[in-house]
């Protein structure tokens, strides 16, 4: 009962913080964004044991997929691009929504069949073989995209405006993250609650063990990973949408910045739990926003720091400190009751 | 008694080394077969071969008429085939529990199972076999944490959620203090006789083999030294000279 007030009163929070604080709405928007980053690359890192840091890819491949799909309702994408701004281009507030609608779930779509694809082949890895090729798929993927013209090659593409003021649209931003995130939080949680969140945890704790006990160790390793690209890929597209214009190595196929903040974020907040991400994220996003207004040329040292810091100390981060020192909160005790059977 | 697992002429070499010569020996079903050798004499080699951890060089081996020395790991465990290890494998950050609720056979289960939350059926027989072992009390205790001879009886108790055909157990009672050991017979002997499981098994200590298994084949330098019943193997002049290290 408690916890149901809980999450009402967190999602009272969530629908009032945007309004309450205007001048927080692109913060409030970008902190979701790394809780659903976070919260994703838990799936494989945290609960599975295979840390990715090619998750990124699926970021930078959702904005250029959210962009070809709205651009190309419209007009030819080779045509748009080619322009490079020098045509005009104009999009009416419909073929802007629909364009929403339709091309965040299709980001979703096909970057989880990029992960099916790219997965059947870095799965073969193991440890940090797996974290090195995924890094590898993520920084190839940002080079191919900059060379390539058809969607803007190294200059990037730009997506419509928002048809309405200002305003209005970094609201709306804010709440397809929300709601965006609050899909996955709940996704997981029941996720994690199946047969199939028990089985990427064997995985995690001995991949041998489980193939010797007949567990389709390939198959919910595809689907995890399938999964979670769905919503960074679908994130992606959101992102695409807030930015208007981006282009390919700095900001979709970010690996440096969102791409190892994600794996920051789960780290602080504790690998493998359903919280920790949520609460890594917070704690990073607070973080970071200090030191990059307040040490502004020292934000950088002052992050690496943090990581050591955590990596060196705090490798389970604060859940995990928390189950190290209070068992009992997370059910882990000693049963003195006879069986019952 | 028919034959269950069928192992014939397999040779298994890691390079120079020859783990396995010419192999051959039959499980039947049902039964208590039992697998002794010196140290380094290719017990375990062949279990894995069995089992599909490795390719073997020759020879075939089958399981209940089927081919499989050319199947895959999981794909002959979804056969009903399954082994235990002898550095004793469990998910350490998983409780016992979940442990055992993550060994349901998964040769039972489709994919869209695998998006159902386990049964209240699923938990009770979880929590009976951690009784049946003895591990019930501290079934909500990360796996991990449990000690060694813990680890062991959870991996057995696994083992018997995913209800196999065969068990084969390599060395289950290495570890393991002498007055659980009796109790680790006993349960074995149970698992036999009440599941049906038809157990081979790996192990050093005699006065265990000699008690349970109805037939034992002892191997020698990779090489199959000598077969027959437990008291035949006893009586055996060789099998004593290999296992003295008289030459």
């Amino acid at each position: 009962m408690s916890k149901t007030l809980f999450y009402i009163i967190l999602g009272i929070i969530t629908v009032i913080a945007p309004f309450a604080f205007p001048a927080f709405q692109t913060q409030l928007a970008t902190l979701w964004l790394m809780i659903i980053v976070a919260q994703s690359w838990d799936m494989t890192g945290g609960q599975m044991g295979y840390n990715s840091l090619g998750n990124i890819f699926f970021y930078g491949t959702g904005m250029y997929v959210a962009a070809v799909v709205t651009i190309g309702l419209v007009y030819p994408v080779g045509e748009y691009t080619g322009a490079a701004g020098g045509g005009i281009y104009t999009f009416t507030p419909d073929e802007y929504f629909l364009g929403m609608a339709l091309s965040i779930p299709a980001a979703g779509i096909f970057c989880a069949l990029c992960a099916f694809i790219i997965g059947y082949v870095t799965f073969g890895l193991r440890g940090p073989y797996f974290a090195i090729g995924t890094l590898g798929v993520a920084i190839a993927g940002g080079e191919m995209v900059s060379n390539w013209d058809w969607i803007g090659g190294g200059q990037g593409i730009s997506m419509p405006s928002y048809p309405y003021n200002f305003d209005q649209f970094k609201t709306v931003i804010y709440f397809l993250y929300a709601i965006l995130g609050i899909a996955l939080f709940f996704f997981c949680r029941w996720l994690y609650q199946t047969r199939f969140g028990a089985a990427i945890n064997a995985i995690r704790d001995d991949e041998g063990k489980a193939e010797a006990m007949g567990i389709h160790t390939m198959r919910y390793k595809l689907i995890a990973w399938a999964i979670s690209a769905f919503f960074v890929g679908a994130a992606g597209a959101i992102s695409a949408f807030q930015l208007i214009h981006f282009e390919p190595l700095e900001t979709a196929y970010q690996t440096i910045n969102l791409g190892i903040f994600m794996v920051v974020c789960v780290l602080l907040g504790g690998k493998g739990t359903l919280w920790g991400p949520v609460i890594g994220a917070v704690m990073f996003h607070v973080f970071k926003e200090l030191t990059w207004n307040y040490f502004l040329g020292w934000q950088w040292v002052a992050l690496g720091a943090l990581i050591v810091v955590v990596v060196v100390f705090f490798q389970d981060g604060l859940m995990g400190y928390l189950k190290y020192k209070r068992p009992e909160w997370f059910g882990i005790a000693v049963d003195t009751k006879e069986a019952k059977v | 008694m028919s034959t269950i697992i069928d192992v014939s002429s397999v040779s298994k070499s890691y390079g120079g080394v020859k783990a396995n010569t010419d192999i051959s020996l039959t499980v039947e079903t049902g039964g208590i077969t039992g697998l002794i050798g010196p140290n380094g004499s290719g017990k375990t080699t062949l279990f894995n071969s069995i089992v599909g951890y490795h390719p073997i060089d020759e020879g075939s081996i089958k399981f209940e008429g089927q081919e499989i020395s050319k199947k895959l790991v999981p794909e002959i465990a979804r056969l009903g085939l399954l082994r235990t290890f002898q550095q004793t494998r469990i998910y350490g950050e998983m409780n016992c529990v979940e442990n055992m609720l993550i060994s349901l056979p998964h040769r039972k289960l489709s994919l869209t199972d695998a998006f159902k939350k386990n049964t209240r059926a699923d938990r009770d027989k979880a929590e009976q076999f951690l009784d049946f072992v003895g591990l019930y009390e501290k079934r909500f205790l990360q796996a991990g944490s449990l000690s060694f001879g813990q680890q062991k009886l959870l991996e057995f108790a696994m083992a018997l959620m995913n209800e196999p055909t065969v068990l084969l157990l390599d060395e289950p009672t290495a570890g393991i203090n002498p007055t659980l050991i009796n109790g680790l017979i006993d349960r074995l002997k149970r698992a036999n006789s009440e599941f049906g499981i038809t157990l081979f098994i790996i192990e050093h200590n005699m006065r265990v083999i000699m008690n349970m298994a109805d037939k034992i084949y002892c191997l020698a330098h990779g090489e199959m030294l000598a077969e027959g019943t437990p008291a035949e193997i006893q009586d055996d002049q060789r099998v004593i000279d290999a296992y003295l290290g008289a030459h």
